[in-house]
């Protein structure tokens, strides 16, 4: 329980632009804050789905691609040493009788804060799964989304569906582990990293694995232990490839997820706030960018980067009761300046 | 078929044109668009069932649709990015496009489309 407890100012849901820069406007006014995310980077959508595609609406920035976007918002937040924890799902929210919220992970991180932040755009990234019956019966016994522990697949014999980085990148890492393994894709053309394709096919022709072309039809098997699959191939004649083990990358989509149950207020899987404070239905509880709604709502970054300044001045009434909040500018505020590193801290 | 409410302004100089979309439950829904007007967009904006997260991005493959038999031919091939990211849509057919690689152009007034589930928001 210990060495996952973990107390501070803050605790945002979601690392994506929005959530990176509520981590500056929160530390300017002395609030720690701790970020949770279901993707093992920063970045949400801007790294996620389009890291290499220009941005042309960032104030200041005639073009800017979302890696870069990223890496230059983790720049920015740097003095504040934001606290992440990433690959984890924010699962649900409780509030304690000291009147601070307690959020638990998937992976039962617990965090406790006086305030959250809900940053998290269109909810979590989660694995999009093919249309197949009785798929629900195999789920987490023999078909699988993603590799948590590689040992996992030892020995087994792995069908790989997919084909993009991930499907090709496991493809190459569980190879020399698995028992057999083939890969099935609609198409003899991969988007993978060309390096990552000439690498597999180097395996198929040297027979230490297989490749079929088709989309997956059936699964075949008993009490959730996959047995075989059935492949098409649009056009052509079905047949059956045996393996014990699916793994299947057919890329991420955004699901609200556990946030649904968090008992705020939703407007079709949006979070009302108001336009003031950008505070939810419950005290305490925010919600900044593509995830908030309100009349007049434009899901643009810019957007997100505003609301987080306003919602800083409210959590900063939680976080320091006692306190009086001075706004002031970081080009004239030695103090504010002190906080990012650039100089002297004065004390007062 | 239901129509609704235009989102065109009558006076633009550019010519209106209509699509004609299917959506998942099989209704039939008439569109008014402008050239040069991406075909998700005009999905969206007359609030259809269309999830288009990535906004247009050709990066997600969640504004999959079904282009009409005859229309298919005079639709502009899609580009590699638009067959590389179809891969991601799990209920693909010869006819399968991605919305918001269409764009609306004399050529295709009149198109006509269904909606696949996986752009089920």
């Amino acid at each position: 329980m210990e060495q996952d407890y973990h107390k501070t100012d803050i605790i945002i849901i979601g690392a994506g632009p929005v959530g990176l820069f509520a981590v500056f406007e929160l530390g300017l006014l002395d609030m720690k804050c701790h970020l949770v995310d279901i993707l093992d980077r920063v970045g949400g959508q801007c790294a996620e789905l389009y890291p290499e595609k220009p941005i042309y609406d960032i104030p200041a920035f005639p073009v800017i691609s979302g890696q870069e976007l990223t890496d230059n918002l983790m720049a920015q937040i740097a003095p504040f040493k934001p606290v992440f924890h990433l690959q984890q799902m924010a699962e649900s929210l409780t509030k304690l009788d000291n009147g601070n919220w307690l959020l638990t992970t998937d992976d039962k991180i617990t965090i406790e804060a006086p305030v959250i932040v809900v940053a998290a755009g269109g909810g979590s990234f989660m694995p999009k799964k093919p249309r197949l019956d009785n798929l629900e019966e195999y789920e987490g016994i023999s078909v699988f989304y993603s590799v948590k522990q590689v040992e996992k697949f030892r020995d087994k014999n792995l069908l790989i569906a997919g084909g993009g980085d991930s499907a090709l990148d496991w493809t190459l890492n569980l190879h020399p582990l698995a028992k057999k393994l083939a890969l099935v894709h609609r198409r003899d053309e991969f988007r993978a990293a060309p390096d990552s394709v000439n690498k597999m096919r180097d395996l198929v022709a040297g027979d230490k694995m297989k490749m079929h072309v088709g989309d997956i039809k059936e699964l075949h098997g008993m009490n959730g232990q996959l047995e075989a699959v059935t492949i098409q191939k649009r056009g052509e004649d079905p047949f059956k490839v045996e393996c014990d083990t699916l793994l299947a990358f057919y890329g991420l989509t955004m699901k609200l997820g556990p946030i649904a149950n968090f008992g705020l207020n939703l407007h079709e899987n949006l979070i009302p706030v108001d336009t003031e404070k950008f505070e939810t239905s419950e005290q305490g509880i925010f919600a900044i960018g593509d995830i908030n709604h309100y009349a007049g709502k434009l899901k643009l970054i810019l957007s997100g980067f505003h609301e987080s300044a306003l919602m800083a001045q409210q959590a900063f009434r939680y976080v320091y009761p006692d306190r009086k909040l001075r706004f002031q500018y970081t080009t004239s505020s030695t103090d504010l300046q002190g906080k990012l590193g650039v100089k002297e801290e004065k004390v007062a | 078929m239901v129509q609704s409410p235009s989102l065109v302004n009558p006076q633009s100089p550019f010519k209106i044109m209509k699509i004609y979309v299917t959506d998942q439950t099989g209704k039939e829904h008439e569109l008014e668009g402008l050239e040069g007007w991406r075909v998700m967009e005009i999905i969206r904006d007359y609030g259809l069932p269309i999830k288009a997260e990535c906004g247009g991005a050709c990066c997600c493959a969640t504004c999959h649709v079904y282009v009409d038999g005859a229309w298919q031919d005079k639709l502009f091939p899609p580009r590699d990015d638009e067959i590389d990211m179809l891969d991601e849509a799990p209920d693909l057919e010869d006819n399968s496009r991605l919305s918001c690689q269409i764009i609306m152009s004399e050529e295709l007034d009149g198109l006509k489309l269904t909606l696949s589930e996986s752009a089920r928001p």
